[in-house]
């Protein structure tokens, strides 16, 4: 290249721009990108082509088509006769359903069993460095499969149900939880209680204020409880209990009524949050580690106590070593979902990409389908943990 | 970068490889270049497909595939054994990693006119049942309303039990997974009050269970499911293949030929046994092979009767009668065009 301006003086002009090393540049680029183009346009092109000559059908009209078939547990309604569509959409549902209760779970279990690997305590540290070599060094799916076929055999028959205080029932087909019955006046009870949170949240902000300003401690505790508390009760009493609840009942089969948690959900979660949380604990230790000995050692100095040390200094520091490897876990517990078929549960890649790819045979659509939402649910999870990220950055002044 | 022409060059190659795929030779000129001929079975089903204490694949299914190998090759050896799951079956078909599907699979028509399968066949007059517990006394399949039933996903089984359990108003409780055997120990640990798969896969999994005999498979048959091989639409002459090694392991039964007398039927005076074994006649050529390509499936593998027996007739363990499964003239439903 660099021979290009240290060449002949005087090319004839019509050539000259070809021994610009910018131009070459540009010329080079756009070729390339009108070649990697052309090579994804002809791939798509002869798979479409391929798939016609073999009699294959195309197209996603497919997602308007009857399914057919039953899902054991559907949040949105669903019935055998909906579309293909909307089975996607309960899987869908199912999937994100099991990531929010994982990544809840698994963040509160980390940081518990981090902050255990650094206590003092000699049997508590090592007791979680015993859980986290062991279960973070298994592979998940023989984890749950373990965990399913151990509730499925460790729990009672439906015949030999457990009944807990409560109403709650414990089977091996499922923890049958009394389902609330909505009722008149239940909503004027939710009204008060948005209202009760309002104020508390304004007590909140004016006590921060006050201290703020004057330095006093003022304890708003007290206040909001009674904010939050008092007016749904009152208001749902002056209703007269508008609330009843629709017990789970023994059936034939099985325990009949209720909020059924099926076993495989269960399961499920039970596996991801403590497989997850496991290396949580290790990202959360190395965060605290992180923070430098003096910060704590200059916080003590100051006559703030040990708890004051750590929500004030520390930790407010570790998270920003925390966050980001944070963000991987959360991204790999939504991924690590789709292991779900293996016990079955109906998520989205064993109703979709699994039952609806089998069903109509649109391998291409449905695998597209499926990554695209896999794709997006990660960016969107990567984007809120980036956001929450920014705010909890050290902000120099 | 200092040749553009060459990146543009292999640009270029790259979509002539893509293109080359266009163009797909015959299937058979595939199988015996490689030397073997690819099957695809399933995972495990005891009687069908599932590989015996020695690692040796044995079953009815397997055995077809044997039929269709030692038709070609001579060798009923030469067959390269793909486990496939109810879910990769079809895909594993289509994308040309078999070049035989022999997985008790039910012949419908989406799957026959929309999938890009065409089905030469059946092997197997089957139908779905359901497992359940002696101990419930149950008679029928409408007293499981309420139940849990255990079942695999990617089957058709999924779809019958949803249209009987919605056209008669019941419920029911699915629950569906990916391979069989989980959908077994599930039922086992009482996860189900039923399991539900075909009459002849219920009978091959409950001689797996913990006490099999406290395990009743019920009278009622609520689907028509006709199991058979599948290959790739679009290749005719691969498509007789297969289908008249079928045709032909049920006509060696009609007539009496058996892996044991093959040799001296090769002299016999009856010509729908000589057009059978290549003796008179030219029926080889039609579909790419020797004259001697059915005997050499009789003598490999035995007729359709036999293979039946030893894999899940009264010879094996799994006790299945015949019923249905016997030939047209002992009352049963095989009936396969003459060779002639």
């Amino acid at each position: 290249m660099a021979s290009a301006r240290t060449g002949p003086p005087r090319q004839t002009q019509s050539f000259a721009w070809l021994y610009d090393p910018r131009t070459r540049g540009i010329i080079l680029q756009i070729a390339l990108l009108v070649g990697v183009a052309a090579f994804f346009i002809e791939i798509a092109l002869n798979t479409a082509a391929n798939l016609k000559a073999q009699n294959i059908a195309t197209g996603f009209g497919f997602l308007d088509r009857t399914a057919g078939f039953d899902i054991s547990q559907t949040l949105i309604p669903y019935k055998s006769t909906s579309t293909y569509g909307q089975v996607f959409w309960v899987g869908l549902a199912n999937t994100l359903l099991v990531a929010a209760i994982g990544i809840v779970l698994a963040t509160m279990l980390g940081f518990t069993v981090g902050l255990a690997r650094l206590s003092s305590n000699w049997l508590v540290a090592r007791l979680a460095t015993v859980y986290v070599e062991i279960v973070r060094n298994v592979p998940l799916l023989l984890q749950l499969l373990a965990w399913y076929f151990t509730l499925l055999i460790a729990l009672p028959l439906p015949e030999a149900a457990l009944q807990l205080p409560l109403g709650i029932g414990v089977t091996n087909r499922g923890l049958y939880l009394p389902a609330p019955v909505w009722q008149q006046g239940l909503g004027a009870v939710l009204i008060a209680l948005l209202v009760g949170i309002a104020v508390s949240v304004a007590i909140g902000k004016w006590a921060k204020r006050k201290r703020l300003a004057t330095g006093a401690q003022v304890s708003a505790f007290w206040f909001c409880f009674v904010a939050i508390v008092l007016p749904p009760l009152l208001v749902f009493l002056a209703y007269g209990a508008p609330l009843s609840f629709d017990y789970p009942k023994p059936g034939r089969f099985n325990l009949e009524g209720g909020i059924v948690l099926l076993p495989e959900l269960i399961a499920l979660l039970l596996g991801l949050t403590l497989y997850t949380a496991a290396f949580i604990a290790e990202i959360v230790r190395s965060g605290i580690e992180a923070v430098p000995r003096g910060q704590k050692e200059a916080a003590a100095a100051l006559g703030l106590r040990p708890w004051q040390v750590q929500r004030l200094v520390v930790i407010p520091q570790a998270m920003r070593v925390i966050i980001p490897p944070l963000t991987n876990q959360y991204l790999n517990l939504t991924k690590n979902s789709s292991l779900a078929v293996a016990i079955g549960y109906p998520d989205l890649v064993s109703v979709f990409a699994g039952t609806v790819l089998n069903q109509t045979n649109q391998a291409v659509e449905v695998i597209l389908i499926t990554m695209g939402v896999y794709l997006a649910i990660s960016l969107l999870t990567a984007l809120l943990m980036n956001w929450f990220n920014a705010r909890m950055a050290l902000v120099e002044r | 970068m200092r040749h553009p022409i060459l990146i543009l060059a292999s640009v270029a190659g790259i979509i002539i490889l893509a293109n080359a795929t266009h163009a797909r030779s015959s299937t058979l000129d595939e199988v015996k270049k490689r030397g073997d001929l690819r099957c695809g079975v399933n995972i495990g089903l005891a009687g069908f497909s599932a590989p015996d204490d020695k690692g040796e694949w044995t079953g009815l299914d397997v055995d077809f595939c044997r039929a269709v190998a030692s038709a070609i090759f001579k060798d009923p050896t030469k067959v390269k054994f793909v486990p496939l799951s109810a879910k990769e079956r079809f895909t594993a078909l289509q994308s040309g990693e078999v070049d035989l599907l022999s997985r008790n699979t039910t012949w419908t028509m989406s799957r026959d006119t929309q999938q890009g399968l065409a089905f030469v066949g059946v092997t197997y007059y089957d139908g779905q049942g359901f497992l359940v517990r002696k101990s419930l006394g149950l008679k029928s399949v409408a007293q499981l309303a309420g139940s849990s039933i255990c079942m695999q996903t990617g089957t058709t089984n999924e779809l019958n039990v949803a249209d009987y359990f919605r056209t008669r108003s019941l419920s029911y409780n699915p629950v569906v997974f990916e391979k069989n055997e989980e959908a077994v120990a599930a039922y086992n640990l009482g996860r189900c009050d039923a399991y539900t798969t075909d009459a002849s896969g219920l009978y091959a999994q409950r001689i797996k269970l913990a006490d099999p005999a406290e395990n009743v498979v019920l009278p009622e048959i609520i689907s028509k499911e006709p199991l058979g091989p599948a290959v790739r639409q679009g290749d005719e002459q691969w498509v007789n293949l297969v289908q008249w090694t079928l045709f032909a392991w049920l006509n060696a039964e009609g007539l009496g030929v058996t892996r044991e007398n093959v040799d001296e039927m090769l002299t016999s005076g009856n010509p729908e046994v000589r057009r059978l074994l290549g003796t008179e006649g030219d029926y080889g050529r039609g579909i790419g092979l020797d004259n001697d390509w059915a005997y050499q499936i009789v003598r490999n593998v035995g007729n359709y009767g036999q293979s039946f027996e030893r894999n899940v007739g009264m010879g094996s363990r799994l006790d299945i009668a015949r019923d249905q499964n016997k030939l047209w003239k002992d009352g049963g439903l095989h009936y396969a065009p003459p060779i002639r």
